[in-house]
């Protein structure tokens, strides 16, 4: 009982863990998206940001510098993308594509010239990264049978960025729905025409929305390379980008369900990772990379409305335009 | 909901002939010729910052890809080489654009024509040469359109984003190939992922055989029988989309959805077609890198083609002519890129990869931006003639 209720545990906490980059950058394509603004470009905007953070807190041997300057980068690249796509009406999904691909070469081109180690960021010490947290209590709370084991082992102990995380779901929420600029975020994601008649500016939201996309994606970033990670490692986020925007897709651009597909695809990660060569009863081995591809096809297949029925923001993709 | 495609597809099909006159419609083909000019040497010119950056010389860099691309017979074969793979995914690329789609999967698509093509070649042991390229090249086209055809349907009959279902079936189809290469179809008894070698008829005949058979040296190089298929597959999307009805209606679909529509266009049928023949398109690449030069089948064998597809098709503004010179440009960047590393050790082949993703960005994203002045530069003066 208690071996399966431990087991449980770790994987509850493994899958918290995995959870994080995708929570962190899903809830920024969520701004972006739903101010209109495709955002194939999260990949892009993660790894920039990893690689800015492990490099600078390589550099200084501060973790915060490191985040700090993972997020700028992150905002940088968001706003070139807005550049491209707000000021001069391109086509979003290319910009997303040529931001992608422009930085899966630059943190390649730049870590080999500045470290020297095959296009590796140096090994950071304890100082340079985000190093668990052991919450209050931890060992007199966790004696207690049941909810003292979930405290120890699920709550407890994981680095900043996924406390963050966990908080920004609710935030995020609360901004989206509860204040003037997630009505102004959401209206000009469904009719810019309307927002414009009323006086406000719709490049200015667009632009703070993918702002607001770049923080959350710098801290997804970061999280790879400061917290989860010791080092930037050549294409860490490894397509996280492009899973946490079918996770926002499939929790059809909300906050809380976006929260819930995340988790879904951390754990069928962390269950492929714990099956390895393990059979199961009824299908035998199933091979990793089948259950890899899980998260993928769920996604099609909802996109298709197979699976409830995906309804993206009516203005998505749409270059706005104030005179005809 | 079309991929919004407004500035990709519609470039090359909004010539100039405006109300401004005849001085306007004579210099209506510079634009067209000085854009991609412009969008390469501002795309250089922010290279030319990261190779500063790093601390090298960017004029040298230059000269270095520019000598290690032709500098030599067998480097201009390595050119054409890569430039194969770039046709054939770039043509995929620009077919969907004239339809306001983006297929993003070309690089999935492109893998499992290579898992056809290499299950042919494997089953083909006595099979006679030519019979096994006719039908490699069947299997290649029928196996990445099958790839593309089901994004397609989706997007056509139940309205899910091709971009996102292409990007999806990237993915889907590296973790199935993942999974054959390494438990299924790897040669017993050998670590590295990847199938026995294909018999010697299943080659595809590299171009310095050929012309030894006529009594014409050339370089040693991987460039094959697959670079004349991709020229004539050039030749075939010309055809069909400037002379064919399936060609028309995919571009009328693309400028214009509604109109396309109350003139009797099926958008679905135009859809499923364009995209299937996209698909194809990207899974011949695979003749070029599985039967031309590997001769098996190796993990993650395109590469990133697909990717490099769209920067040629953007570049080549969509015209199998401009797709041809920009699959040939990238050629030269990926082989000058390599060599560019050896004698320059500061810098990574990777280099590349940047200067692929800015030319995207100047040709795709921000082709307003410098679209607009340059049109104004060379309208001022029809205006002032049609106003004398």
């Amino acid at each position: 009982m208690s071996d399966s209720g431990l087991l449980l545990a770790l994987l509850a906490a493994a899958t918290a863990r995995g959870a994080t980059p995708l929570v962190l950058a899903a809830l920024g394509g969520l701004f972006a998206e739903r101010s209109g603004i495709v955002d194939i470009g999260l990949e892009g905007k993660m790894l920039a940001s990893a690689f800015a953070a492990a490099a600078t807190a390589a550099v200084t041997g501060s973790a915060w510098a490191g985040l700090a300057a993972g997020i700028a980068a992150a905002v940088v690249v968001g706003l070139v993308h807005g550049f491209a796509c707000i000021t001069h009406h391109g086509n979003q999904v290319v910009s997303g594509m040529a931001l992608n691909i422009t930085i899966s070469g630059l943190t390649v081109v730049l870590g080999y010239a500045w470290f020297h180690e095959g296009g590796q960021t140096p090994l950071l010490g304890p100082g340079a990264r985000f190093a668990p947290i052991e919450l209050p209590g931890v060992s007199a709370l966790g004696a207690i049978p049941g909810l003292g084991l979930i405290y120890r082992e699920v709550l407890s102990g994981h680095n900043l960025l996924v406390y963050i995380a966990a908080v920004a779901v609710p935030a995020v929420a609360w901004i989206v729905y509860r204040t003037r600029f997630g009505l102004r975020l959401r209206a000009v994601g469904e009719s810019p025409g309307a927002v414009d008649t009323a006086g406000i500016s719709v490049s200015a939201v667009r632009y703070r929305a993918l702002a607001v996309s770049g923080v959350l994606c710098g801290l997804s970033g970061a999280y790879l390379s400061i917290a989860h990670n010791a080092s930037f490692i050549r294409d860490m986020s490894a397509g996280k980008g492009y899973l946490a925007l079918a996770a926002l897709i499939f929790g059809q651009w909300r906050p809380a369900p976006t929260l819930a597909a995340c988790l879904l695809f951390a754990f069928a990660d962390v269950v492929q990772a714990r099956l390895q060569g393990t059979p199961l009863p009824l299908v035998g081995v199933v091979p990793v990379q089948i259950i890899q591809a899980i998260p993928y096809v769920l996604t099609v297949l909802l996109l298709a409305g197979f699976v409830g029925r995906a309804v993206a923001p009516r203005a998505i993709g749409v270059p706005y335009l104030k005179e005809r | 909901m079309l991929a919004p495609s407004t500035s990709a597809a519609g470039v090359r099909d909004n010539p100039p002939v405006t109300a401004a006159g005849s001085g306007r419609a004579r210099l209506g083909w510079v634009v067209p010729a000085l854009l991609p000019a412009i969008n390469l040497a501002l795309a250089l010119l922010l290279s030319a910052v990261v190779v500063l950056l790093i601390g090298e010389s960017p004029t040298r860099a230059l000269w270095l890809l520019a000598s290690g691309a032709f500098g030599n017979a067998e480097a201009i074969g390595y050119t054409l080489y890569y430039a194969t793979n770039f046709i054939f995914t770039g043509l995929a690329v620009a077919v969907a654009f004239h339809g306001g789609l983006f297929n993003i999967g070309a690089e999935g698509q492109a893998y499992i024509g290579g898992l056809v093509v290499a299950l042919l070649c494997l089953g083909a042991g006595g099979w006679p040469a030519v019979l096994v390229m006719v039908a490699a090249t069947v299997a290649a086209a029928a196996g990445g359109a099958a790839w593309a055809f089901v994004p397609a349907w989706l997007q056509a009959k139940r309205g899910s984003h091709v971009v996102i279902t292409t990007i999806m079936f990237n993915f889907i189809a590296s973790a199935v190939m993942t999974h054959l290469l390494v438990n299924v179809l790897i040669k017993p008894g050998q670590q590295s992922p990847e199938t026995r070698e294909f018999a010697p008829s299943a080659w595809m005949p590299q171009l310095h055989d050929l012309a030894r058979s006529i009594g014409w040296e050339i370089g040693r190089s991987p460039v094959n029988l697959s670079l004349i298929l991709a020229l004539a597959m050039g030749g075939l999307v010309w055809l069909y989309l400037w002379h064919t009805r399936w060609g028309y209606e995919l571009r009328a679909l693309g400028h214009n959805e509604t109109a396309a529509i109350y003139g009797g266009i099926q958008p679905a049928r135009t859809v499923i077609v364009a995209l299937s023949i996209s698909g194809a398109l990207a899974g011949l690449m695979s003749l070029n890198e599985v039967m031309g030069v590997q001769h098996r089948l190796l993990l993650n064998f395109p590469g990133g083609a697909g990717y490099v597809g769209i920067a040629v098709a953007l570049m080549g503004r969509n015209h199998p002519v401009g797709i041809v010179i920009a699959a040939v440009l990238f050629g030269a960047l990926y082989q000058g890129g390599s060599e560019l590393s050896f004698d320059m050790p500061k810098l990574t082949r990777d280099l590349v990869v940047v200067i692929q993703g800015l030319i995207i960005l100047v040709c795709g994203a921000l082709e307003h931006a410098l679209r607009a002045p340059l049109d104004s530069l060379f309208r001022r003066p029809a205006r002032a003639s049609a106003g004398s």
